[in-house]
Parts: structure tokens; C-alpha cells; sequence
């Protein structure tokens, strides 16, 4: 079974943000960059699957030549094998799905897992879309699963609660954050990963050359909250939504 | 050409989706997944579907894509389930989306949130065609106007994907999304019965919602439907109460635009102060039992 892990360069979730001089992106300079959080999850499930069954693990990532990093800690944490579809151009997320469905088109992986949504630009929709363009079913915000056969069944989070799905092989299959811990890196994974092949690959090998019809043209800041105060004690605290706030009664 | 509006499990997201609409000053219709349609809130035409549940989104997409195809702009909430269908119709159609929608400039050119709610970007489709998915704590109520016949519509939903069990906590709160209070709580609450007790408890006396971190949510001690944030539900209630909480950037990015917030935390430098327009340092153990007893006397 080959199982095919999309992944995204990020900013570190924890750093601080800011936006560049002419406020046309965000400032990168002496910025961390990490896997996107969701996509960590889904390599980090991807080799547990691994551990239980013979399988091979891909992960592909598209984008600039740094996004090798991110591809080389996939491998440290135990994927088999890297693709990095290097490009300079920026897509929309029908676009990175159009890029994935080439990439599945020469992969022909069993399975795809990957994080539910990239940090940045908070979309939530390459997974969905990658599922419609190649006609496959859809597993969304997993928090767990189950391979059985030629089958997989999927618990993911709903507004309400949870529910399972049954679906057949191949899949799309996005991660939400109960699916799984992380593990740490340990140092011989990553001493081992250097050895792991990591092929890069152009849009023309893929044979795609999608558009990209979103477009940010501009990033501010939201207004900041207007500055409240301390209140001493629950009977102030009450007395202040009451009689100033009324939002209680 | 038109809009079509999609309501899939919650009637009331009709309203804001309605407002969404009319800011573009074109007709829209809408179409009802569950139930009788909204009446009265401007659609030229309201479609029922008629289904007892939702199927799964391979099978919606696949259902929902010929209608669509007559419509410029398909819109939905950008609800959980929201977020699991409409991308996937969206790429069945070829066409781009723009998720979280908080404001609508012109017929191509919207306000999203970015970067957990750091940044708000204004984004441009370079297409007459798309889908979007609404923010609909960010649009309130449009004019009320005329009443529009229900008309039963059979759509067909087929797809590999079976749905085999489903698991709802419910608890007879008002939901998150549209509480006009919501009480959370954070890390520091230690096991499921005291926070039932006190962040349900205070949440119940004030006709509100119960929510909670991702802290609180991975040790089990909530369950991930009440998950208040980024990458969670985003609430915009006249009050939030916010007990043991630090104010992550990803915590603060579902609950910043709520009307009033309270803080309870024992650290006076814990940065959710920073967003509370009352902020009260003290053990939620102790804090929110004493604000019970007086707010029931
Ligand atoms: C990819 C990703 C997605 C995420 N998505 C979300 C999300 O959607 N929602 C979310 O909430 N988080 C999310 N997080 C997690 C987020 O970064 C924080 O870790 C989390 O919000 C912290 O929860 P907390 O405030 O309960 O805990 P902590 O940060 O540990 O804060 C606990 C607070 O309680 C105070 N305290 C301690 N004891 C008491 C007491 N007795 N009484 C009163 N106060 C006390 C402390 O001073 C502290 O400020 C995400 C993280 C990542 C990486
Ligand atoms: N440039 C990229 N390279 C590889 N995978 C990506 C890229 N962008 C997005 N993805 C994948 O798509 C998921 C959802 O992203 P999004 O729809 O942008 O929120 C991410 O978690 C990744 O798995």
C-alpha cells in the first residue's frame, strides 16, 4: 500500500506575526517555519499505519526550495520518500489541489491523508477539493482511523459531536487534532532521514499549469479591542455587567 | 445571474446567509437541505430538498452540483459541516472558493479572516463563478420583506461513502454558534464533572453555552464540539466568560469579535487580559461558585 502525505512550510503557530513595510504580506524575516500542525498529524498517522502493515509513505510538498526542511522532518519522523514540486508561484486552493491530483495521477497512492487545514491561510479546502477533482470519497477532520481490507473507517468531528464513515479504498482523508500526538524526533531519524531520497519535480513533469483565481491584495490588521479594566471582586465584576455592560440581568 | 443560498442542518443560518446575499443587491434563491424553507427573507425562489439527514459530502456534491451549475455565486455557512461539503462542491464545479467570508466591497472582493484572525485580508476572485463559505457570526439580520411559496425539489444524492454511526453529546444548551452568552473554560479545570458543574452550571444560570480550549477538549474533559477557536467554532456572543483561559492567538481567534469579554485567571499577566473588558484575578474554583450563589439570590 502507498500512502501519500501532502504537506505545507508554515510559520511556527506559536510566533508572533507581523506584517511587512508596505503591508502587501507578512514580515519573514527571523520567522520559524514548521510543517503545518494538521499535515504533522497525518505523517504522524501515516507511520503508525505503517508500524501495523507493509506500506510505503510519500510525502510531497509544493512550493520553494526551503520547503525542503519541512520534507526532510517528515522523513525524520519516518516517511519513506520526499517529492518537492518546486515552484515560485502562488495558488489558489483549487490550484494546490490541481498540483496533488498530478501528483496522485503519477503516485497512484492507496490512500491520501493530510492536516484539515494549513495555519496560514486558515482555507480548510485543498483536501476536499483534491477528493471532488478525482471522483474519490472524502473522510474530513478525522479523529480516527481504521484500515480494514480494501476499506477504511473514518470517526471525525462534527459540529454536534462525532460520526463514522465507511468508505472504500482510495480515500482522502483529513486530520483533525485528536487524531493523534506527534511523536518527538529523535536524533538517528533525522541522521537517517538525510539518506532518504527527495526527488524535485516541476509543474511540467506533473503536466499541470493551473490558475489562480484568489488573490490577497491587501493585509491589515483587525481594530484592536479597546482597552477594559481589572474589577476587584466577583460583586464588582457582577455589578459592572449588570448596570454598565447590560449584558445580564 | 443569481445567487443561491444553501442551508444545510441549521434553518437559522438562513438569516445571516440572507444578509450575505443582499449585499450584493442581485436575486438570490435558497434551498433547504432539512425541512420547510425561511419565508420571508427576500428569495425569489425557496427549495426544499426535503432529506431526513444530510448524506455524506461525496454524495451532496454529486447531488447539489447540477443545480449549482445555474447559479454565479453559491454560498453556505462556514459551519463544520459547511467546511465539508461546499469546497468539495466547489472544485466539482471548477470553480474557486473564499472561505470565512466577514464582509462582502463588491461582487468579487471580500474580507476573510487570516493567519488565526491576525490579519484581515481583502481577497478578489478573478471569476464571475464561486463558491463561498460565510462567517455568520459577521452578518446579522437583512430587511424582513415579502413571503415566498416553498417549492419540494428532488435531487440525486448517491456516493461511495456510508455513514455507519453517529455520536451526539447534546446536553440541551443553546448552541455555541448562536448563544447570546457562552462560559469557557480552560486548562486549569481538571476532570469532567467540575466542568459541568461550574462552567455548565454558570452557563445554564445565564441561558448560555457552554465552550471550552483545546487544552481542555484533548484531555477529555469536554467533548470537541464545544472547542472554541482557530481551528475549532467561532462565537460572537454578547457576553463571553472566559475561566483558567491564557488567550492564545488560536483560543483569542474564536471569541475576539463577542461584544463583552470577562476574564477569570489567577496570573494578572495572563494576555487574555488584554482582550477582557473586565478582568478579575482569582481562582475560577472559588470566583464562579460565588457568582452563581449571587446571581441565583
Ligand atoms: C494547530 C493548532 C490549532 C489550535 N487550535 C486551537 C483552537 O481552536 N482552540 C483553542 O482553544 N486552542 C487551540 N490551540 C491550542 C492553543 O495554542 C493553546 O494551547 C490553548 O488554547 C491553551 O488552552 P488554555 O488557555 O486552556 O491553557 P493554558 O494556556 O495552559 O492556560 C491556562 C490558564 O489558566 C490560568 N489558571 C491556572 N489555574 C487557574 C485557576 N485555578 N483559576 C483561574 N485561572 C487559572 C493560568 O494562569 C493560564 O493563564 C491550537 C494549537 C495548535 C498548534
Ligand atoms: N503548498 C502546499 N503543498 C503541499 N500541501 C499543501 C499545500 N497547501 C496546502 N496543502 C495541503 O492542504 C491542506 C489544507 O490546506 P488549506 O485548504 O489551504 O487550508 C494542508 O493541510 C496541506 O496538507
Amino acid at each position: 500500500m502507498r500512502i501519500l502525505v501532502p504537506l505545507k512550510r508554515v510559520p511556527d503557530p506559536y510566533a508572533r506575526i507581523r506584517l511587512n513595510a508596505d503591508g502587501s504580506d507578512i514580515e519573514t524575516t527571523g520567522l520559524k517555519f514548521e510543517i503545518n500542525p494538521f499535515d504533522e498529524i497525518a505523517v504522524e498517522e501515516a507511520v503508525r499505519i505503517k508500524e501495523r502493515a507493509t506500506c510505503e509513505i510519500v510525502v510531497v510538498s509544493i512550493g520553494k526550495p526551503v520547503c525542503e526542511e519541512q520534507l526532510r522532518k517528515a522523513l525524520a519522523i519516518g516517511a519513506d520518500r520526499a517529492l518537492l514540486v518546486e515552484t515560485d508561484a502562488a495558488f489558489d486552493s483549487l490550484g494546490i489541489a490541481k498540483v496533488l491530483n498530478g501528483v496522485m495521477d503519477r503516485e497512484k497512492p492507496d490512500m491520501v491523508i493530510m492536516g484539515k487545514q494549513a495555519i496560514d491561510d486558515d482555507n480548510n479546502q485543498v483536501g476536499q477539493m483534491l477528493a471532488a477533482i478525482r471522483g474519490l470519497p472524502q473522510a474530513t477532520f478525522a479523529s480516527e482511523v481504521a484500515l480494514s481490507g480494501n476499506s477504511v473507517s473514518v470517526t471525525r468531528e462534527t459540529d454536534t459531536g462525532q460520526e463514522t464513515l465507511e468508505m472504500p479504498l482510495p480515500a482522502i482523508i483529513t486530520t483533525d487534532l485528536r487524531l493523534n500526538e506527534p511523536r518527538y524526533i529523535a536524533l538517528p531519524g533525522i541522521i537517517k532521514a538525510r539518506n532518504k531520497p527527495l526527488d524535485r519535480i516541476s509543474l511540467a513533469d506533473l503536466g499541470v499549469d493551473p490558475e489562480c483565481r484568489v488573490r490577497v491584495t491587501e493585509l491589515r490588521q483587525p481594530p484592536p479591542r479597546k482597552a477594559g479594566r481589572k474589577v476587584d471582586s466577583v460583586d464588582e465584576l457582577i455589578a459592572a455587567l449588570r448596570d454598565e455592560a447590560r449584558v445580564i440581568r | 445571474m443569481a445567487i443561491l443560498l444553501l442551508i444545510a442542518l441549521d434553518a437559522s443560518d438562513a438569516v445571516p446567509l440572507a444578509a450575505f446575499a443582499k449585499s450584493y443587491g442581485k436575486p438570490f434563491d435558497i434551498l433547504c437541505f432539512l425541512g420547510e424553507g425561511p419565508a420571508g427573507l427576500g428569495a425569489e425562489r425557496v427549495l426544499a430538498a426535503n432529506l431526513d439527514a444530510p448524506p455524506p459530502a461525496d454524495a451532496l456534491a454529486n447531488g447539489l452540483k447540477g443545480l449549482c451549475e445555474g447559479y454565479a455565486v453559491v454560498a453556505g455557512a462556514a459551519s463544520m459541516f459547511g467546511k465539508d461539503y461546499l469546497p468539495r462542491l466547489a472544485a466539482a464545479l471548477d470553480r474557486p472558493m473564499v472561505s470565512d467570508v466577514t464582509e462582502v466591497h463588491d461582487a468579487n472582493t471580500f474580507t476573510r479572516p487570516m493567519y488565526a484572525g491576525n490579519f484581515l485580508a481583502r481577497v478578489q476572485v478573478d471569476s464571475e463563478r464561486f463558491v463561498v463559505s460565510v462567517r455568520t457570526t459577521a452578518f446579522s439580520e437583512p430587511d424582513r420583506e415579502g413571503l415566498s411559496a416553498v417549492e419540494a425539489i428532488s435531487l440525486p444524492f448517491d456516493g461511495p461513502t456510508r455513514r455507519v454511526s453517529v455520536s451526539e453529546s447534546g446536553g440541551g444548551r443553546p448552541d455555541l454558534t448562536q448563544a447570546r452568552v457562552v462560559v469557557s473554560g480552560g486548562r486549569p479545570i481538571r476532570d469532567a464533572e467540575t466542568f459541568e458543574k461550574l462552567i455548565g452550571g454558570l452557563a445554564d444560570l445565564l441561558g448560555g453555552a457552554a465552550g471550552a480550549t483545546r487544552a481542555v477538549v484533548d484531555n477529555g474533559i469536554a467533548p470537541n464540539e464545544l472547542q472554541v477557536g482557530q481551528t475549532g467554532k467561532v462565537v460572537a456572543p454578547d457576553l463571553y466568560i472566559a475561566a483558567g483561559i491564557s488567550g492564545s492567538t488560536q483560543h483569542v481567534a474564536g471569541m475576539k469579535d463577542s461584544k463583552v469579554i470577562v476574564a477569570i485567571n489567577t496570573d494578572p499577566a495572563a494576555p487574555i487580559f488584554e482582550f477582557a473588558d473586565y478582568g478579575l484575578v482569582q481562582d475560577l474554583h472559588t470566583a464562579i461558585p460565588e457568582m452563581m450563589d449571587k446571581l441565583r439570590s
